[in-house]
């Protein structure tokens, strides 16, 4: 499903990445850890073409995404859905308009629109939330707007940058369990945190970066080195 | 379709969150336009003018009292050989007193005392081309009957160079309002790309096109061009028409305003497909600019 191939991103004299490569499978759900600065971002920038590799090549399905097209960019993002620390969601549009607005992207009908929106809704528990904005929101409810608002596309993966980092312990358990549920469904799940309490407590593959190289992956055990 | 009328909606929604950015960019346009189309109905106005005193008698030969018809019609086939001639009228001194009393019936103190034995009988003379006026006077000078040549070639050619010199400033008013209200377009469609980076960061996120996150912005600038070309055109289409009939009265007849009411409606064409091109050529050049997608 995605693919890096010896990827090193280079900003000026900065190295965000440095010869990385893995693969992750269909509905596989893969733990990114790692330090802040480690690279953990620029990796998942990487997979949705925010940012291009400065060599090596990065693969979603048989797409090689820097001969992507710029015009084929909005597609490949409609296949993988983000989420982030911070949320992202459009303070001035409510839950339900925040969610559908991947739809309304695609000009579907506005009946599809509800339909879809209120049954991603009901799924992330937050059908009694509809109308309501952002600022009203708790952190845990903002996520799930924003996880609804990724998952709203039906796409095949679903990349989290720091998904519980401003939750509480008891929000960010209800996130992890909602990206569980999401993985169970099928959706591969591809999540960079540096919360070791969700990481040592789930039995997910675990990819470590440190300093831009990929230092540890359970998929391959025993094979943990030191950076130099 | 349907995505159109979405697009439509985040412009207007966007355009209500920032009333001073909509209304700065209405003023700048709405003052070009303005000044635009009043240079525009005025330039039509000193054409209109210049048309009328060309078309008036543009060579007065007054006659001598003793002239008699064959000298007349002698002079007046004189006249037409020249080629240059596009007309010429006998005013005799009876029809000089109607003139006279016509244009003065609204004080009869005036014409109570003149009578059709002092007022002199006349020759008019138009030509094809106003610099034949002179050529037309040189021949009734040397008539003997003549007894005084007068003609409006100074008016005309006063008039000529006043509405060219009019038109000349009025373009480059309008040429440098114009480029005003293309810089202001691109400025405030700039300043809402950086008000609104991170919706714009999530439309991208969320696999908006290209097209699709510039369209509102286009729709905004398109906004500004055809409201304030409306609006303008309103507002000089009311003041030309309260305007008119006290000028009217002022310049006694001479027709200086457009009277054509299509006029307005030619201008509020042009006006539009002005404004909404600066609109979209503005907020285009400043989403090319601005936004990276």
């Amino acid at each position: 499903m995605i693919a890096f191939r010896e990827v090193s991103k280079q900003y000026d004299s900065l190295i965000a990445l440095a010869d990385v490569s893995f693969e992750v499978a269909d509905s596989e759900f893969v733990f990114l850890v790692g330090p802040t600065g480690a690279g953990k971002s620029t990796l998942l920038k990487l997979i949705i073409r925010e940012e291009l590799p400065s060599s090596g090549k990065v693969f979603v399905d048989s797409l090689e995404i820097s001969d992507l097209p710029a015009s084929r960019v909005p597609h490949l993002r409609r296949r993988v859905g983000t989420i982030f620390q911070d949320f992202k969601l459009l303070p001035q549009r409510t839950v339900f308009e925040n969610v559908a607005f991947p739809l309304e992207i695609l000009g579907l009908p506005d009946h599809e629109i509800e339909k879809t929106t209120k049954e991603i809704l009901e799924l992330v528990g937050l059908e009694h939330k509809t109308n309501h904005f952002p600022t009203q929101l708790s952190g845990g409810e903002a996520q799930r707007t924003a996880i609804a608002r990724a998952m709203v596309l039906r796409p095949e993966i679903i990349l989290a940058d720091e998904p519980t980092g401003n939750l509480d312990a008891r929000s960010a358990w209800e996130v992890m369990q909602l990206l569980a549920r999401l993985n169970n469904l099928g959706t591969t799940v591809l999540m960079a945190t540096h919360n070791m309490d969700i990481t040592s407590s789930l039995p997910h593959r675990k990819l470590e970066l440190q300093k831009g190289r990929v230092v540890y992956d359970t998929k391959q055990k025993g094979t943990k080195s030191k950076t130099k | 379709m349907r995505n159109l009328s979405r697009l439509i909606k985040i412009a207007a929604q966007r355009i209500t969150r920032n009333p001073y950015h909509a209304l700065a960019a209405f003023l700048v346009m709405f003052l070009t336009f303005f000044v635009g189309g009043a240079f525009v109905l005025l330039s039509i106005g000193s054409n209109t003018l210049i048309a009328y005193f060309e078309s008036r008698p543009q060579v007065t030969a007054f006659l001598k009292d003793d002239t008699s018809p064959e000298k007349v019609k002698g002079i007046q086939n004189n006249l037409a050989q020249t080629g240059v001639v596009s007309k010429t009228t006998y005013i005799s001194k009876e029809e000089a007193l109607k003139i006279y009393q016509e244009r003065n019936k609204d004080e009869p103190i005036l014409s109570e005392f003149v009578t059709a034995e002092i007022l002199p009988a006349s020759i008019e003379v138009s030509t094809y081309k106003l610099e034949d006026l002179a050529k037309a006077a040189d021949i009734l000078e040397n008539e003997a009957s003549v007894e005084e040549v007068v003609f409006q070639k100074n008016i005309v050619e006063t008039l000529n160079a006043w509405a060219s010199t009019f038109r000349t400033v009025g373009g480059g008013v309008v040429a440098f309002l114009l480029l005003t209200a293309f810089l202001i377009t691109l400025i405030v469609t700039g300043l809402n790309i950086s008000l609104h980076q991170d919706e714009i960061e999530i439309m991208k996120l969320v696999g908006a096109t290209a097209g699709y996150i510039r369209t509102p912005f286009i729709f905004e600038g398109v906004f500004y061009g055809l409201l304030s070309s409306v609006v303008a055109t309103g507002f000089l289409w009311a003041i030309f028409t309260w305007a008119t009939p006290a000028l009217e009265k002022i310049f006694s007849g001479v027709p200086i305003l457009p009277t054509n009411p299509l006029i307005f409606l030619y201008l509020l064409a042009g006006e539009i497909v002005v404004g909404t091109s600066i609109g979209v050529v503005g907020s285009l050049v400043a989403t090319r600019k601005y936004l990276t997608i």
